[in-house]
């Protein structure tokens, strides 16, 4: 026991060769293509055999901003994305919450019949959307896009604030109560705010999931409404490869920037101290 | 008339408790004076959080009625009754800073801005925590919480003050310290409260009077040394201090045969290493050392008792004599005589 104690020991510096080596080739193989994009979005050409870009220019973007399908585009995916986060809050949270605090008949299903809907492979489920759509007249249309969308977002807006509110301990509402609050003020005061980092994280992952869904969008919206995702489709056919790089970076920009923000808030705020998250 | 109402300040009428089809409270009657400090003691599940709780209106009773300052308070929830609560865990906000959870109910009142301030440095003062205003609940040590809690309470000025284990997150040392303030504080507010506590030794070091409860129902409710010198039932004579029990009869110092129940408090068995009159022989069979006292088993034929001794402690195995001054007769579980 003792001599295998000290193999290891004695190992110990080649392990942390070898994890290093293998950090790197991760890094390598998760960072690497986002490295190719970014550089393909300011090179005029860059090919095999060459071990540098041919020259450097901002000639793409001005490209993408100039080009009015795209522009559309990318507008059309800053409304949508935000209507979607809303409009999933209004009818999700009412759901958390009762879901996270109240105990009624089927709550259980009603959670796990949520999962069940998203283990289905979505294109199936589109397929089938569609001929609703038709019958319903949504093919194509602004709202038949912000109802696919909302669809995928259901799950976040329900599980995790539900998770959230079943955290805040119930006697910091009631001594709420017994200091003179309303019901409503309680909720207001101490439900909602102890739940909002819960609340906020379903926010982010809602929006990145709308922001990023195609499958469906491209299904119900093309060709009358095309968000930034489903653009990207027609961009790979028709456009150079610079141009889809530029887009990649565009598309990427508010998911970064919202997770930062969150992340600020969520891990360095005050809220965590409610949550000890340290 | 007006007077009697003005002397009591809370009366638990006839209160009726049935959770989940047992019955929880079982027509229970208690009247707290005005400014009175009383305990609700017993074991856990005993019902003394539950009737707690419908004083403070978050339970509503199936029977019975509350009153409070002669108004009837029953059917009033939290949010409406002039009472206020600390909580086992404190309760406080993790979101607020200590100023902040101490103004809440004052900004529920919708007081104005410079009275808030008045009153929460007010209270602040009180509990000595003027100094950590600024701080959120999670900086602060657990018995700085407790008096936040405690600030939290007494700034609305309630008319009853409800304390729900206040004491049990505390180490043994601090314990006593925040006790002996709370106390200070009651007293001096006057402040009619109502504690519930599953610790003898804090119910009895704290309290005017005592309401001892088993299975929904109070026992008995009297002062703390009546309840320590008369148990009016074996339960509660058990239940408060140590207790010999033995199965037989009483009579001139002696346990005699007997169908009644003999309690004899530890400290009213004498013993001494030379014969004393009314005093019977007994061997030392064990000695455990108490600290300042030590618990020393005395052994005759089948009846074994316990002794606190704190000076010339005997050794096991020593035979000497032993005289009971003072025992408690009981039939059926009620007290028939103090002897």
């Amino acid at each position: 026991m003792a001599r295998v104690k000290a193999r290891v020991k004695t190992s110990s510096l080649g392990v942390k060769i070898f994890l290093y080596i293998f950090m790197a080739l991760m890094a390598v193989f998760i960072l690497g293509p986002l490295f190719w994009l970014g550089i393909h979005a300011f090179v005029t050409n860059w090919t095999y055999p060459n071990l540098y870009p041919d020259g450097w220019t901002f000639h793409w973007w001005t490209r993408v901003f100039d080009d009015s399908a795209l522009e559309t585009a990318i507008r059309n995916s800053l409304i949508i994305s935000p209507i979607v986060v809303i409009a999933s809050m209004v009818i999700c949270l009412p759901a958390a919450y009762a879901a996270g605090r109240m105990n009624y008949p089927g709550r259980r299903i009603f959670l796990i019949g949520m999962f069940a809907a998203n283990s289905f492979p979505k294109i199936g489920l589109f397929a089938s959307i569609a001929t609703l759509y038709y019958a319903l007249n949504l093919m194509g249309t602004f709202l038949g896009v912000v109802i696919i969308q909302l669809l995928g977002t259901i799950i976040y807006m329900t599980w995790i604030p539900a998770a959230a509110f079943a955290a805040v301990p119930r006697n910091l509402e009631e001594a709420a109560r017994d200091a003179g609050a309303s019901k409503f003020r309680v909720f207001r005061t101490i439900t909602l705010r102890l739940a909002m980092p819960g609340i906020l994280v379903a926010v982010v992952m809602s929006f990145l999931a709308s922001f990023d869904e195609a499958q469906g969008s491209y299904l119900v919206g093309a060709p009358q409404i095309f968000t930034m995702p489903t653009e990207m489709y027609s961009l790979v056919q028709n456009y150079p490869i610079q141009v889809a790089a530029v887009f990649s970076l565009l598309l990427a920009f508010p998911s970064v920037l919202l997770i930062t923000l969150a992340r600020k808030h969520i891990i360095g705020g005050q809220l965590a101290e409610g949550f000890q998250i340290k | 008339m007006s007077d009697q109402t003005q002397e009591e300040g809370l009366i638990l009428n006839g209160l009726t408790k049935i959770l989940g089809g047992r019955v929880i409270i079982d027509n229970l009657h208690l009247t707290v004076k005005k400014g009175e400090m009383v305990s609700l003691l017993g074991p856990s599940g005993c019902g003394k959080t539950t009737t707690l709780r419908m004083i403070a209106g978050f339970l509503i009773p199936d029977k019975g009625d509350i009153r409070l300052n002669g108004k009837d308070v029953t059917l009033l929830g939290p949010e409406k009754r002039p009472s206020a609560m600390v909580f086992q865990n404190y309760a406080l906000w993790p979101h607020m800073s200590v100023f902040k959870n101490v103004a809440y109910p004052l900004k529920v009142r919708k007081l104005p801005k410079d009275e808030i301030e008045r009153r929460v440095h007010e209270a602040l003062g009180v509990v000595n925590l003027m100094h950590h205003k600024d701080s959120r609940p999670g900086q602060i040590s657990g018995g700085e919480q407790q008096r936040v809690a405690l600030a939290r309470a007494l700034v609305q000025e309630p008319d009853i003050l409800l304390l729900d284990e206040p004491l049990s997150n505390l180490d043994a040392k601090l314990r006593v310290k925040v006790r002996e303030d709370i106390r200070e504080l009651q007293r001096r507010l006057g402040i009619t409260t109502v504690i519930v506590t599953h610790d003898q030794d804090e119910a009895l070091s704290i309290s005017d009077r005592i309401a001892v409860m088993n299975a929904g129902k109070i026992e008995q409710f009297s002062t703390p040394q009546e309840l320590y010198d008369r148990p009016e039932t074996e339960y509660v004579a058990n239940f408060i201090g140590s207790l010999n029990r033995v199965e037989g009869g009483y009579a001139d110092g002696k346990v005699i045969p007997g169908d009644e129940i003999v309690g004899i408090r530890p400290e009213d068995v004498i013993y001494s290493a030379t014969p004393t009159p009314g005093a019977f022989p007994a061997t030392v069979s064990l000695v455990v050392p108490r600290g300042h006292f030590s618990e020393v088993y005395l052994k005759r034929d089948d009846v074994e008792l316990r002794a606190f001794i704190s000076v010339d402690v005997p050794r096991v195995g020593d035979t000497g004599f032993a005289r009971v001054v003072k025992a408690l007769v009981y039939k059926d579980g009620k007290l028939v005589r103090v002897a």
